[in-house]
């Protein structure tokens, strides 16, 4: 009830006052220069001399309008694949993570391989394995081959989950040995103290950069369109080449984009979360 | 020694001057006069030929069918063949008029003097082209061709209806593409390639039934790259074809008859009927309807 009362001395009003004019000051200086740099922008831009001609070729409403169907229908490939895609190189390069990590010698080969899985599949360039999935395992006309978008999907799966798998690997090897040690002396075997004990901590911890490749691979997706199918960007391509206007990139890139934030969102929200779980808050 | 020199280019400047003005110059150089004498009559007697009285020719070495039927283009068999003799023909000059010279491609292309009165080998008329060379009017526009593997399902279909259950490729951006989207309409959605290489990749691994290439790129595939390939057949013709010109001299005095003579066989019907004959009878290119 007192603090109802209370009555702050004239110390800490001014104090609040101070910190209030502040507020308001540091606000308004920032509102100024935003709109300073903006306007300066803006008039760089629309004031350049080719702005008529990039504003016709890449910006303009009546083509985004016509191409919006195909591009979206594009759009529609490249969720379906990122989905299928995300989910196996994910589990792809927790197990090659996993299998790296085996202690012991006789696991060696194991681990041979799938160290040189990593290195293998993080150097090729993505394209080439999507040539030689797409266009070179086809050709060896066996019976029930699977369609090209798997054979596409399978090549991302493999190039992001080299990718993944030495990201889980960091996390793995960055849970204290002391904390595996503690696992086995309470009597948990090495397949306990890995589900139970490293890998919740280790994913929690590696979330971040497993979400940023998650992003990337999203724009990675629409690749496999080198094959045949017809993705966003090259529904984009096919409504340029056949008016020479730019806009239908302009609206694949903001679909992307659009498409991107959510994900991003998540992201900066584990960050957060992990990071303010971790200086105890 | 100096004034006597000057003297004689005085006197050479001139007698040039008194020559063009006298107006009856019998090696005049400059083109006007010979293209307004072209300009009045394209008959033989006065066309200015390199021989006159004969009309030569150009073509490759060698020449490919199904344009020139066994390099041999005197034998008038082949669509391009036929095409040079029935240009010879409208212009008076009859089959021993004519003569048959070789040139590479890239030799007639360039600026430069030439060989021939003109040259026929698949020319695509462009405006790059142009600023170095003449061309006629155009006597093929090039047509879409669905090409299939010959144990494909559709090899040997004779319809564009027959194709509506086909998977077709082609590159992006082309006329190709255009093809299946605007002309067959498919109801399988089509397959879209980087390049022809690719394309030609997935048709050999029979990814898709059919790939759409123009005519000339569907002769070459079937006839060199992948034999066991065949034309299924033309398509109508869809966005803008590319076309194919005789190829003259820049600024040659015969660019105007030669084209003449090109346009009334077009509009007679006369070169319609050759590419029947010759690509879609002889060379099996049918056209699908």
């Amino acid at each position: 009830m007192n603090v109802l009362h209370h009555i702050p001395s004239t110390a800490q009003q001014r104090r609040t006052a101070y910190r209030r004019r502040q507020t308001v000051r540091s606000v308004l200086v920032a509102a100024t220069s935003t709109a300073a740099l903006g306007t300066l922008l803006v008039l760089a831009v629309t004031g350049a001399p080719g702005w008529d001609r990039v504003r016709e070729s890449f910006l303009d409403p009546a083509i985004a309008r016509d191409a919006l169907p195909a591009v979206l229908s594009g759009l529609w490939l490249n969720v379906r694949l990122l989905v299928c895609c995300a989910a196996g190189a994910l589990l792809l390069g927790l197990v090659i993570a996993l299998l790296r990590t085996l202690r012991g010698p006789v696991f060696f080969p194991v681990r041979a391989l799938a160290a040189g899985y990593t290195y293998t599949f993080r150097g090729l360039p993505l394209i080439i394995v999507l040539y030689v999935l797409t266009l070179g395992v086809p050709g060896l006309r066996l019976q029930g081959m699977p369609p090209v978008l798997v054979l596409g999907g399978l090549a991302l799966v493999l190039t992001y989950g080299g990718y993944l798998a030495e990201v889980f690997r960091a996390g793995i090897e960055s849970i204290h040995p002391s904390q595996l040690a503690a696992a086995r002396s309470l009597g948990l075997t090495y397949r306990q103290t890995m589900r139970h004990v490293v890998l919740p901590q280790a994913v929690r911890r590696v979330a971040p950069p497993l979400l940023n490749d998650v992003v990337a691979l999203q724009k990675d997706v629409g690749l496999v369109s080198l094959a045949g199918p017809i993705d966003a960007v090259r529904a984009a391509q096919i409504a340029t080449a056949e008016t020479f206007n730019y806009t239908p990139y302009i609206l694949a890139g903001v679909l992307f984009v659009l498409l991107a934030i959510p994900l991003i969102a998540v992201t900066d929200w584990v960050t957060l979360r992990s990071a303010r779980r971790r200086s105890g808050g | 020694m100096v004034r006597s020199s000057r003297t004689v280019a005085l006197t050479a400047a001139t007698a040039a001057l008194v020559a063009v003005a006298g107006c009856a110059p019998q090696e005049d150089p400059t083109p006007s006069s010979t293209a307004s004498a072209g300009a009045s009559a394209c008959t033989k007697d006065s066309l200015p030929t390199r021989t006159p009285g004969k009309l030569t020719i150009a073509t490759d070495e060698p020449a490919y069918e199904p344009w020139f039927r066994e390099n041999k283009p005197e034998s008038g068999e082949g669509f391009e063949a036929a095409v040079a003799y029935a240009v010879a023909e409208k212009l008076g000059y009859a089959r021993e008029d004519v003569t048959w010279t070789r040139v590479k491609f890239d030799a007639a292309i360039a600026p430069g003097p030439k060989a021939f009165d003109f040259d026929i080998n698949q020319f695509s008329i462009t405006e790059e082209r142009k600023r170095a060379v003449d061309f006629s009017a155009p006597y093929y526009l090039v047509r879409q061709t669905v090409i299939a593997l010959k144990s494909s399902k559709i090899a040997g279909r004779t319809s564009l209806a027959e194709l509506r259950d086909a998977k077709l490729g082609a590159q992006v951006g082309t006329t190709s593409y255009q093809a299946i989207t605007d002309v067959i309409k498919p109801s399988v959605a089509p397959q879209v390639y980087n390049s022809n290489d690719d394309a030609k990749k997935a048709l050999q691994n029979g990814q898709i039934d059919g790939l759409v290439v123009d005519l000339p790129t569907a002769f070459y595939i079937t006839g060199a790259e992948i034999t066991d390939a065949t034309i299924v057949g033309q398509v109508p013709q869809v966005g803008t074809p590319e076309a194919f010109g005789l190829l003259l001299d820049k600024d040659s005095p015969l660019t105007r008859c030669v084209s003449d003579a090109v346009g009334q066989l077009s509009e007679a019907g006369t070169l319609k009927q050759l590419e029947q004959k010759w690509l879609a009878q002889v060379a099996g290119a049918a056209e699908l309807t």
